[in-house]
């Protein structure tokens, strides 16, 4: 309970704190193991909860685990990439950095999805995986693989530790790293002696600076002014926001730049409840199934102002078409970032937290009614369309978007959504409504089926004062529906919703619209997923009527801990509207007559 | 205060033009990266390259002016805004303290080759023995069955001396990859200093995007 107690608090940022670099007394002075040095740099770290798996070439850390069962609490997974993406639900849902423990081999190669989705999602972990001893490096042992090299292009930072006595400065450089600037996933490997070894061990010391590494610069003045200017002396201003206002915890100072200048927002898929989705400057989703208004008003607009996002090819649709009028504005941390897809007029290098409010002291106030009225137009055109069927069919089937709005008045937007990938992702993104910030947690840049429910359950862990509601398809249920074993076994309180359309309807809504209808291999047939749940003591029902589902969600909701509930939905709905690949945002059409 | 004012760094906005080199404007861009010494640095900064399918066409670790810090020289034939990003990316990574990319004209390169010839055949005619030192090139080893020699140059003085070589019998041939010096460079012992402070200076933390034309900070 304690250990619940201290989870409960909201996240700091302990790297600030001054008195970070003065070691701590834990310790100090007396001969431990590696392993001992590792978890007590996650206990110095702020770190509660660990999702990990043993194995043979991480027993040693797992056997120092065992004396530290007071202070750290340990997930055991059923596969180690439910434990990477249990660690990126954690993180997304407490704004901390998510630690995993997975064993070498097999173990290690399982993380590598979760990885490459951390780094492309800028998701802060600690990974710390077993290695062979240091002596059979190279020879092929049992379970070895060459770790380091597999996961460099997906981690931002990786290291081999060979020596216990590197264990302290490395995993306080690797917390560091992970944490600061733009966030992203470490891997440590440590060799089996190394963790058996003892050492004098001088206690933990935080790291605060790395010479070669620059989290984020000093922000330059002028680049402030100059897009303050541009922003000023605009028509028809337009912000574009991603994850980077959540990641840099800049959710008031953005609300405040937005609400003072007037300016008209939309969020990516990262982005979605930095502002509450009905926000009145807020005018919706941006990307292929994104919203009408700012898709097609991306290309109207006279500047464009991109804050912590990154130009990915699923909002800009092709690129040459894209935003050619305008102005841009770019503000990010990561300098890589400005000018790699999208040519910025100004770029502004920095922490958002410390840009935006910057850049609001220059700005007048303004309103834009005539152009907010705009987006509202092609919102009318939108709900005439799309929404208006989505959310109040007249069909005998139900729909996912029905789903999503029953559950809205229900959660009344309080709750985390993570969601897996397809169509259900694009739905629940579209019309669930979020009054709070972190409460979309999905996986956006790599696409991963099987995400939503292991990193349910670390949302779960993550913030365990709000519900989560795991959103999912019938295929990407199966792919990490192990997991059940974890809930089971631990019980954190997760809502499985299963939107089940007898289909991987993404692939299927792609089939039907660009390939004829060859609807190859997209037919995927599913167990009876309330008798596996039921298999695992998890209660839960199946409803296929609208007269049930409220009461249906009611009960899930309301339910005593996880619950499983399997909602079946039309076979072949499709998501509108669409930029289809390879046209300009400009070209998003509102239903398949008109691609 | 500039300590340094070196052509082109992975922050910079293009300077003006660019272009007049090879097919699609690509030309040979030397990349000097400074770096901590690390073991995996070297498959990091590769997979940047391979990553976007990116040919390296020559590449050199070796020590730098600074103690501890090491230095990559990496050859590619790219565009110069290809070159810029891919800069922008090594500079990324962690133990990455700087990346620059110059233009063959803002630089002294040189390359090494080795040629292994027949010695009987260099006994027998005068002739080879006036071209090599016609193209500077210095016997390493003499033996009975062969003589090695080497030449450092420039690509086009090296490949030379193979031609001129060939129909003598050349035996092996083996090049270096490219060492360059920046003209304009100070060195990196300031910007290291700099690198080093907790808060360091807005030398080393620049924020180069004010806009395309105008003013273009280099360090």
């Amino acid at each position: 309970m304690e250990i619940l107690e201290k989870i409960k608090q909201p996240a700091t940022s302990e790297s600030k704190n001054p008195s970070a670099s003065i070691p701590t007394n834990s310790g100090e002075g007396r001969e431990v193991s590696g392993s001992e040095a590792v978890l007590d740099a996650c206990v110095q770290e702020g770190v509660y909860t660990i999702f990990g798996y043993p194995g043979g070439a991480i027993m040693p850390i797992y056997d120092a685990l065992y004396d530290y069962k007071e202070k750290l609490q340990h997930i055991l997974v059923r596969h180690e990439q439910g434990a990477i993406h249990a660690a990126q639900g954690f993180a997304r849902a407490s704004g901390k950095t998510g630690v995993v423990f997975a064993t070498s081999g097999p173990g290690a190669t399982n993380l590598v999805t979760g990885l490459a989705d951390a780094m492309i999602d800028s998701t802060p972990l600690v990974c710390i995986t077993g290695q062979v001893f240091a002596h059979l490096l190279g020879t092929d042992a049992f379970q070895e693989t060459d770790v380091i090299n597999i996961t460099t292009p997906v981690t931002k930072w990786n290291y081999q530790v060979t020596d216990a006595t590197e264990i302290p400065a490395v995993l306080a450089k690797a917390f560091y790293i992970a944490g600061s600037g733009r966030p992203g996933p470490v891997l440590i490997d440590i060799t089996k002696n190394a963790q058996l070894q003892k050492f004098q061990y001088e206690g933990y010391k935080k790291c605060d600076h790395i010479r070669s590494y620059r989290p984020k610069p000093i922000v330059r003045k002028e680049y402030i002014e100059e897009a303050a200017k541009l922003i000023n002396e605009a028509e028809r201003p337009f912000v574009i926001f991603g994850q980077g206002v959540i990641l840099g915890k800049a959710e008031n100072e953005f609300k405040q730049f937005i609400e003072k200048g007037g300016l008209p927002a939309a969020w990516t898929i990262m982005g979605m409840s930095a502002i509450p989705t009905d926000h009145p400057l807020g005018v919706g989703m941006l990307g292929m199934h994104g919203n009408y208004g700012p898709n097609v008003l991306t290309n109207e607009c006279d500047v464009l102002i991109a804050i912590g996002m990154r130009f990915d090819d699923r909002v800009t649709g092709r690129l040459d078409k894209y935003a050619k009028q305008a102005k841009i504005i770019h503000l990010d941390i990561d300098p890589a970032e400005i000018d790699k897809n999208v040519k910025a007029t100004v770029g502004v290098w920095g922490d958002c937290k410390e840009t935006l409010p910057l850049l609001t002291e220059l700005l007048q106030q303004k309103v834009y009614p005539t152009w907010l009225q705009k987006f509202h137009d092609f919102m009318a055109k939108e709900t005439e369309k799309c929404i208006q069927p989505e959310l109040n069919p007249t069909g005998d089937t139900l729909t996912m978007g029905e789903v999503i709005k029953t559950l809205n008045e229900l959660t009344n937007g309080d709750a985390i959504i993570v969601t897996d990938v397809g169509q259900h992702q694009m739905v629940a993104c579209r019309y669930a409504k979020m009054n709070h910030s972190k409460s979309n947690i999905t996986s956006g840049g790599l696409g991963t089926m099987g995400y939503a429910l292991p990193a349910a359950i670390g949302a779960a862990y993550g913030d365990p004062s709000r519900t989560t509601v795991a959103i999912i398809g019938d295929g990407g249920f199966q792919m990490t529906l192990q997991e059940l074993g974890t809930i089971m076994q631990f019980k954190p309180n997760v809502k499985i919703l299963i939107l089940n359309n007898q289909f991987l309807g993404m692939v299927r809504q792609w089939q039907q619209l660009f390939h004829e209808k060859r609807y190859s291999f997209v037919d995927i047939t599913s167990p009876d997923f309330v008798a596996v749940a039921k298999g695992y003591y998890i209660d839960g029902q199946r409803v296929s009527e609208r007269d049930k589902l409220k009461y249906a969600l009611q009960t899930m909701l309301n339910h005593d801990g996880s619950y499983l509930l399997e909602v079946m939905v039309g076979k072949e709905n499709n998501v509108f509207p669409m930029v289809p690949q390879g046209r300009g945002v400009a070209e998003c059409v509102l239903s398949k007559e008109e691609i | 205060m500039n300590t340094l004012q070196f052509n082109h760094t992975a922050a910079q906005l293009s300077p003006s033009g660019g272009g007049g080199g090879g097919l699609n404007g690509r030309k040979e861009f030397t990349i000097t990266v400074y770096t901590e010494n690390q073991v995996g640095l070297l498959n990091r900064i590769a997979i940047i390259f391979s990553k976007r399918k990116i040919n390296i066409d020559s590449l050199n670790t070796s020590p730098s002016e600074v103690d501890s810090v090491h230095r990559f020289t990496i050859v590619i034939n790219e565009t110069e805004e290809v070159v810029r990003k891919l800069c922008r990316q090594i500079e990324k990574q962690v133990e990455v303290l700087k990346a620059y990319y110059n233009t063959n004209d803002e630089i002294i390169w040189q390359e090494m080759a080795m040629y292994k010839v027949p010695t009987d055949v260099i006994a027998e005619h005068v002739k080879v023995e006036r071209l090599l030192s016609q193209h500077g090139a210095k016997a390493v080893v003499i033996r009975k069955d062969y003589t090695v020699f080497e030449v450092a140059g420039q690509r086009e003085e090296t490949d030379n001396l193979i031609k001129v070589l060939e129909p003598y019998g050349l035996i092996e041939f083996v090049r270096s990859a490219r060492i360059a010096i920046i003209k304009s460079s100070d060195g990196f012992h300031n910007k290291l200093k700099e690198f080093e402070y907790k808060e360091p200076g807005e030398v080393v933390i620049e924020n180069e995007y004010l806009s395309e034309n105008e003013k273009v900070f280099s360090m």
